[in-house]
């Protein structure tokens, strides 16, 4: 039970921009990974739940290959949640529609059933006031936290956070990263690309740096950030904090 | 300058005129359903991969939008008889109008595809929903939003281009009809105005009905 990244290669065209990632995420841990833009931590995401193709190497989640032909992407997705950086509220649906979609239309549960799980969610995340809410009247941290709940409703053993704080005011950041806490303390696998580096060092099991495509160094965060061994991670922390 | 406006004669014929009101709507109503249909062909195989498919799709768009819709009314039925194709006035009408209809309707569904942003079927898939679910679920409503005043606009549209329907000899249309009692009585006045005054209410009452459709529908 666990993601395995083997060797990845992913390119753009003639731009490789993932040159042969590996690394693999225990059950219950966290793992940020941090880099400068353009680094290709956001592109390794999509890989890890298929959403983008790779070139060579092997995802491996629970044993299943994400790139094997025979794998039914749609099933195994049920399993892991992403949240983007634009946070991508449906906004023809209420905020309570929106979370209870995917259990009823994927999972097949009974509306009622739908319905309690979207509204456990969403209190989760603190916004069981907004349930009637349409997107357009939340704010931006509520609505990416709105995007975790969605997530979440389909029980996913793992989530993806693809830089889910950076397209939001510095004042609604808090709030989302507070949610991310809240399912770390619970023992959700995460992977986290990000780039708030306090928040990394203190939730993260692990935190890897990309650089160029390829990680440079992974360990524990108070290695990676608080000693980093690395020249470029030197520079990329020294840059951003 | 004197007129007398002439209700008596204007009042007999509301009855005759009014069911020939109800042809014009199945015209356009038949219009726009065919024109529907074709349109969305038309969008898709304007993104085709295939050239003919694309350049067939250009060539009516292009043809429906810059040519006089009487032309293509023309062209449905005298431009058919010229093959040996004979249609009736119906039909060519119906054939002219959807013609229209189509490429105009192309043009808005493939603006419409562009106002839905990737990222939303991304995130449904993301959700482990399948590609035609999530264009049913996600894509599609927000589509059908946007397409759906121009579609409102092109059904009035559609209604007002029937009236050309008389050039071809439709004779049980609302213009039909009218033109049918002018050529007996030559209360030229009285018909057509009260003509255009149907023609106003049927066309306000589409809008006005559609506003109120898309109050109740479009809620965000």
């Amino acid at each position: 039970m666990s993601i395995e990244i083997n060797d990845v290669h992913k390119s753009f065209g003639p731009l490789e921009v993932i040159k042969g990632v590996s690394m693999t995420v225990a059950p219950g841990e966290v793992v940020s990974v941090i880099g400068g833009s353009g680094s290709g931590k956001s592109t390794l995401l999509m890989c890890v739940n298929g959403l983008e193709p790779i070139n060579s190497g092997r995802v491996l989640i629970d044993g299943t290959d994400v790139h094997d032909r025979r794998t039914d992407l749609n099933k195994l997705r049920r399993r892991i949640g992403i949240v983007f950086q634009q946070w991508n509220a449906f906004p023809h649906l209420t905020v309570l529609e929106n979370v209870m979609l995917a259990p009823r239309k994927v999972l097949g549960k009974p509306k009622a059933e739908a319905e309690a799980i979207a509204v456990e969610k969403l209190t989760h995340v603190g916004l069981a006031e907004k349930l009637k809410v349409y997107p357009s009247k939340l704010s931006g941290g509520q609505q990416q936290r709105m995007a975790i709940a969605r997530a979440l409703a389909m029980s996913p053993h793992y989530m993806l956070f693809d830089e889910v704080t950076s397209a939001l005011d510095p004042q609604l950041v808090g709030e989302v990263l507070d949610t991310l806490r809240l399912l770390s303390s619970e023992g959700m696998t995460m992977i986290v690309v990000t780039h708030e580096i306090a928040f990394a060092r203190e939730v993260s099991n692990r935190v890897a740096f990309f650089h160029q495509g390829r990680i440079h160094e992974i360990g524990p965060p108070s290695q990676v950030i608080g000693n980093p061994q690395k020249p470029e991670t030197v520079a990329f922390l020294k840059s951003v904090l | 300058m004197k007129y007398t406006f002439h209700w008596l004669p204007a009042l007999r014929a509301l009855p005759d005129m009014l069911w020939g009101a109800l042809v014009t709507l199945e015209v356009a109503v038949l219009s726009m359903l065919l024109g529907v249909v074709f349109a969305v062909l038309l969008a898709l195989a304007s993104q085709s991969r295939i050239w003919i498919l694309r350049a067939f799709a250009t060539s009516w768009v292009e043809l429906a939008r810059n040519t006089p819709a009487l032309f293509q009314i023309y062209m449905a039925y005298f431009g058919l008889g010229s093959f040996g194709i004979y249609i009736d006035s119906f039909p060519a009408l119906l054939a002219g109008i959807t013609f229209n209809n189509a490429g105009y309707l192309a043009e808005t569904f493939r603006g419409g595809m562009r106002a839905v942003p990737d990222t939303q079927m991304r995130a449904a898939r993301s959700l482990g929903m399948g590609q035609i679910q999530a264009f049913r679920l996600i894509v599609l409503p927000q589509l059908f939003r946007v397409v759906y005043y121009p579609m409102t606009n092109q059904m009035v549209w559609a209604i007002l281009m029937t009236s050309l329907g008389v050039v071809v000899g439709l004779n049980n249309d609302l213009t039909g009809v009218t033109q049918e009692l002018n050529v007996r009585s030559f209360r030229t006045f009285e018909y057509f105005a009260l003509a255009a005054v149907i023609y106003y209410l049927i066309a306000k009452t589409v809008t006005l009905s559609a506003r109120l459709i898309a109050w109740r529908l479009f809620r965000y």
